[in-house]
Order: structure tokens, then sequence, then C-alpha cells
């Protein structure tokens, strides 16, 4: 039973990690081929840092990653905050709710409305060509900040609701006892939201794809319309350098949490 | 009106409304430089809510609050000169010990070599001489309280505002922070308002004991005005134990129970007033019944350490009294009763709503009910598995 339970095991995270291993393998042949690996190099990665319509890419997702999870962690820890103030339940669920339907709601959906809307608008408007970097720019933050509200909401809950008041009594005004007594408290998830949010906005494709304009490609899009002309390992290397960030960011995530947690249970025992 | 200027803090008819229901009732209270005023009643009565007008948390639907005569009501509570002690403490805890002292006095830009100082001082103080460089999520529940009230203490109030401050200890932490905070108040001569729903708390440390009941003040006074004459059955019922009669006042200094005319030390009522009396029961002497100014039959007794918790029936109201000496149940006893063990008072709303001592036997068997349960028969659904 044991060695099944092993086997198996292994078995799914083979099936997980062996395309992303081959992919990696691949991303440093030193031949064009997709069939044989002719020796280790890093040909395709000098060759992708030539490419300057994919740097441009690599530096607009970049700028889009920063930029969306700035503003979404900004409104959305405003938004927690607000939230967790709400003295009816009825309302504090509805408003959860709302929350969390985006994060369900299937990204396809959610590409096309978004741009729907974004047109529909211009139109009213009367301006032509909207979609590009502010559009890109809204979506992204949209997506975003539901994860930014439900990574920062628990840490809120956790303390004592009479922070901010302790902090005014002692002679702080309201906003500045918000940021000397609250903040400091809740930074362990404002940062793991913002953290969240930069890896979302980093490998978002799907909405990206229905809101971006032709001059403003991030780097998902860039794969994309690189696979319709020729898949070449350049490609490889670029989703390998994808993968590799984005996996650094989760583990910095769950290292982040792991420690609140901690914190967290040794207040518990004394 | 405004308040009087004698008055470190004055409340002028404060009315506040939650969901459109009234919380507090046109509460008129006075508050007196270094004293300790103790705000008591049942959960729910408001006391929390009183004390937060005060700090300026929350703002009176009606009614105004006047600081040395002037009126505050729109000053918000970072530029009051009082300071709070918070239920659960509300310690930062994102600071170590002191830094969370240091807070209040960083903000008014005290020089760093002034706070240490100041932060050891406060430390001392309340006993924690050391604890610079502790966190505070690593502290006791007294620990963490002793930290709050320094926290509070190093900004120098007039007043502090102390809302049920032992509520989380045990009872024998209770009782010595109580000596201690007694001590600390009369140490830096400032004016504690404290709020507990614990009588005995509030006549042991008070100065000054404000009854409030659903959203009302019923009574202001010293511990022994409000425990020897209180004004109405509700204040006599909630401050320790009482029975509480039905009287005739025939006249000055002479009651009516039972049909039996009674003397007493109250006068000013009018000729035949109904009223309540109030005699506690360990003014009661147990004598024998030739003796007695009563009789009746004792139904229960309970050793209390210090005296015998004695009920005695008399025509059908049972009578609590407390004595050193013992009497076994179904003994026929007289009471007697010295005129200055009584005490007269208006009829009010609580009339009636509080007597004598006939659930006295039934509070004591739904409090053994959990023991017994063990012994029923299981539950339908036990037997069918
Ligand atoms: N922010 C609020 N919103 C709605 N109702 C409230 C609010 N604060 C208090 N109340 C209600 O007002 C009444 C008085 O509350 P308050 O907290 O002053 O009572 P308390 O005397 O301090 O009771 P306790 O001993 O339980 O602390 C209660 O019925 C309470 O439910
Ligand atoms: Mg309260």
């Amino acid at each position: 039973m044991k060695t099944m339970i092993r086997i198996y095991t292994v078995l799914v995270y083979v099936f997980l990690y062996l395309p992303i291993a081959v992919m990696i393998l691949f991303s440093f042949n030193s031949i064009n081929s997709t069939g044989v690996f002719g020796g280790f190099s890093l040909r395709w990665y000098r060759e992708l840092f030539r490419d300057s319509e994919t740097l441009n890419a690599l530096k607009n997702s970049i700028i889009m990653a920063v930029l969306s999870s700035l503003i979404a962690t900004v409104v959305g820890t405003a938004a927690a905050v607000g939230i967790d103030k709400m003295r009816s339940r009825w309302l504090k669920s509805v408003t959860l709710t709302v929350t969390n339907i985006p994060m369900v709601n299937p990204e396809i959906v959610t590409g096309v409305s978004m741009m729907l809307l974004f047109v529909f608008a211009s139109r009213l408007v009367r301006i032509s060509g909207v979609l590009g970097f502010w559009t890109l720019l809204i979506a992204h933050v949209t997506f975003n900040l539901p994860y930014v509200i439900l990574s920062v909401l628990p840490k809120l809950r956790q303390i004592d609701p009479h922070l901010q008041e302790a902090a005014q009594d002692l002679g702080c005004p309201p906003l500045k006892s918000f940021f000397l007594a609250v903040f400091p408290t809740i930074v362990p998830g404002v940062l793991t939201g913002a953290i969240m949010a930069f890896t979302l906005s980093l490998d978002d494709f799907v909405i990206s794809y229905f809101t971006n304009g032709p001059e403003f490609q991030t780097l998902p899009i860039r794969i994309f319309s690189m696979t319709k002309k020729r898949v070449t390992p350049d490609i490889y290397s670029l989703s390998t350098m994808l993968f590799a960030a984005i996996l650094l960011l989760l583990i910095i995530i769950n290292v982040l949490q792991a420690q609140s947690e901690k914190q967290q249970s040794k207040k518990k025992y004394y | 009106m405004t308040g009087s200027e004698s008055c470190i803090i004055s409340l002028r008819g404060i009315t506040k409304y939650y969901n459109g229901e009234a919380v507090l009732r046109g509460i008129n209270l006075d508050i007196h430089d270094k004293e300790f005023i103790t705000l008591l009643g049942p959960s729910g009565c408001g006391k929390t809510t009183t004390l937060r007008i005060i700090g300026g948390f929350v703002t009176p639907d009606e009614g105004d609050v006047y600081f040395n005569g002037k009126r505050v009501n729109d000053v918000p509570p970072y530029k009051r000169p009082v300071n709070t002690v918070f239920q659960k403490y509300a310690l930062f805890p994102h600071l170590n010990v002191y830094d969370n002292i240091a807070f209040g006095p960083r903000l008014r830009k005290m020089p760093e070599s002034e706070i240490s100082r100041r932060v050891k001082e406060m430390l001392e103080l309340v006993n924690l001489r050391g604890f610079e460089r502790r966190s505070v999520n690593l502290l006791s529940g007294g620990q963490q309280q002793r930290v709050a009230i320094a926290r509070a203490l190093i900004n120098d109030p007039k007043v502090l505002l102390l809302d049920e401050p032992l509520g989380a200890l045990d009872l024998k932490l209770r009782k010595d922070m109580q000596v201690e905070l007694k001590r600390i108040q009369q140490q830096m001569s400032i004016t504690f308002i404290y709020v507990t729903h614990d009588q005995e708390e509030a006549l042991s440390m008070s100065d000054t004991v404000v009854v409030m009941d659903m959203g009302e003040i019923q009574q202001i006074g010293t511990p022994e005005e409000i425990y020897n004459e209180p004004v109405n059955a509700f204040v006599a019922d909630f401050i320790g134990e009482s029975n509480i009669l039905d009287g005739i006042m025939v006249d000055d200094l002479d009651v009516v129970m039972f049909g039996r005319h009674f003397k007493c030390l109250d006068k000013g009522f009018a000729k035949n007033e109904p009223v309540d009396v109030v005699v506690r029961p360990e003014d009661i002497d147990i004598v024998s019944v030739e003796e007695g100014m009563l009789s009746g039959v004792v139904t229960n007794v309970t050793f209390k350490g210090l005296h015998y918790e004695i009920i005695i029936d008399i025509e059908g109201f049972k009578w609590m009294v407390q004595t050193t000496d013992y009497w076994p149940v179904a003994a026929v006893v007289g009471i007697k009763i010295d005129p200055d063990a009584i005490h007269v008072m208006k009829k009010s709303k609580y009339s009636g709503a509080f007597g004598d001592y006939s659930s006295f036997s039934d509070e004591h068997e739904k409090l053994s009910e959990p023991d017994a349960k063990p012994e029923q028969p299981p539950a339908e659904e036990e037997i069918v598995d």
C-alpha cells in the first residue's frame, strides 16, 4: 500500500513537472530541434536578448506588474479596511461575495467583457483605438484587487479592534493612527497581496489578450505571437525565465505566510 | 446649562441611540478632581458607552460633555486630556514594552532621553522593572494590563478611564490589582473613572459609585450610602443581598409590614404612603419565637465559611438571614430587626421586581442539574443505535 501511494505521488509530480522540465532542458539545447538534444548551450537565451521586440515585451510586463500590483495593493488594502469596519453582517457578506466572484469567473469571460466595456465606453466618448496601456492597466488592477483584499482581511480580523482608538487616545490623529498602529500589524498580509498581484499580472495571458493593443505587448502575449509563426527554442528560454520568476515569487509568498503564522502561534501560547 | 466649574468632567442630559433604541437616557454626572468614581451596573446598561462618550469615541445624540466647564462635544479623542485603559488592553503588538509606553510621549516630541527616564519611572510604578525590551505578545494578562496602565499614565492625564480592566484576570490577581490600582491612583493623585459590573470591586475601590441600569443612573453616592441607603429596589437588590418587602409608612419613624408596626429611622414620607422596605440579611437576629417580632420556619441552611445563610419562611415571605449561629432546617424561630436595620424607599418602577428568596432553592437545583444528568435514561437515539 505504501509503495502504491509513493508510486502514485511520483506519477502525479511527473505529470505536473515533466513538461516544464523538458521545456527547461530544451531551452538549453545547442541546436534548433524539438526532438534531439544536441548539447548544453545558452544560444537561445543570447538570441532572445538580441530580439528587441521580446526585450520590449519583458519591459512592458515588468512595468505592468509593478504598476498594477502597486495600485491594487493600495486600493485593495483600503477596501479591506472598509469591509472590516462594516457593522452589518449582511452587507459584509454581500461585499465579500461580490469580491470573490471575479476570482472564480472564467478568465475568458472577464477578458471579453472588459474589452466590450472599453470599446463601448470609447465609442461613447468618440475615441477610437483605446485598447492599449491604460486599458491593460485597468484590467490588471481589476483582477488583482480581490487577491489583495482577501490576503489583507484575515490580518485585520486577527488584531484587536481597538488598536486605532488606542493610538488616538494617546494623541494621534485618525489617519496617522492607522499607519502607526494598524498598518504595521497587517504588513505581512499587504506584502503577500502585493506579491500575489505582481505574480498574477506577470503571468496573465487571457485577460491581457483581450484588453491590450498592438503597441503594448506583455511577455505572455509575445510568447503566444511567437508560437503563431514558428516554434523555436528561444520560446522555451523565454518561458523558462517566466517560470523561474514566478516560482521565486511563490516561494517568497510562502515564506511570508509561514513567518506570520509562526508569530500567530507564538501569541497563542502565552 | 453648563457644567459646574468645580468639576473636572460634567455630563449633562446625555442621550445616545443605537439603531433607534436609547442606550443612554439623560445621563447627568459630575466628576470631581482626584476622585475614584465607578460606573456600576449589569451587562448592557450603558457603562462602556458612557466611558466612550467621555473619551470622545462616541458622540452623544443629545446633551453635552464638559471638561473643566468647557463644552467638548466636538473635540476629537486625540485632543482630549484623558487616557484610556482598554478592556483587552489594545497594546501595539509590533512594538515592545518600551515602545508601547513611549508611544504617547514620542507623538508629543519629547526628547528621547527624557522618554527613557519616564518609561523607567512608569515601569517602576506598575512593578515591571526591567521589562523594557520584552515583546508585549509574550506577557501574561496581568503584565499586559500593567503595560496598558503605564502607557496611559505616562501622558500625565488628569483623568484615566478604565473599562473593566480586571475582567480578564483570575480572582487572586484581580484582588492584587485592585489594591495596586488604588495605590497608583493615590500616588499619581488623578481622577479614575472605572467601569465594572462587579459590585464588590466597586464598593471596595471607589470614592463614588454610580449605579446604572437600562441607560439611566439609578443612584450616585459613596459606597456606604449606596449600600446602606439604596434609593430603590434595583439598587438594593444589585448591591449585596437584601430582603425587599412591601410596607406602609403610617407615620414618621413607623412602618407597617405584615400588619405589624416596626420602628425605623426614616421620615419625610406622606401619611400611609406605600413603600419598599429593605432589610439586609446580616442585620437580622434570629431569636426564640417569644422574643421575635415575627416568626417562621427555617427552610434552608447554607454554610458560607464566615457565616450561615439561613432562609426563613415567614407567612409566605422567604427571608434571608446571615448569622454565625447555626439553626437546623424546620426549626421554628423568631427574628428581631433593630430600627437602624430598616431602610425605607419610595416605590419605583422596580417595586415588585425583586422580593424575597423564594427562588433560592430553585436556583440551587438548577445549578446542580448538570451533575444529575448522567443518571438520566439515555436519549432515544442512543437506544436506537
Ligand atoms: N456600536 C454599537 N452599535 C449598536 N449597539 C451598540 C453599540 N455599542 C453598544 N451598543 C448597545 O448599547 C447597549 C449598551 O452597551 P454598553 O457597551 O455601553 O454596555 P455595558 O454596560 O458596557 O455592558 P457590558 O457590561 O456588557 O460591557 C447594549 O445594548 C449594546 O448592545
Ligand atoms: Mg462594557
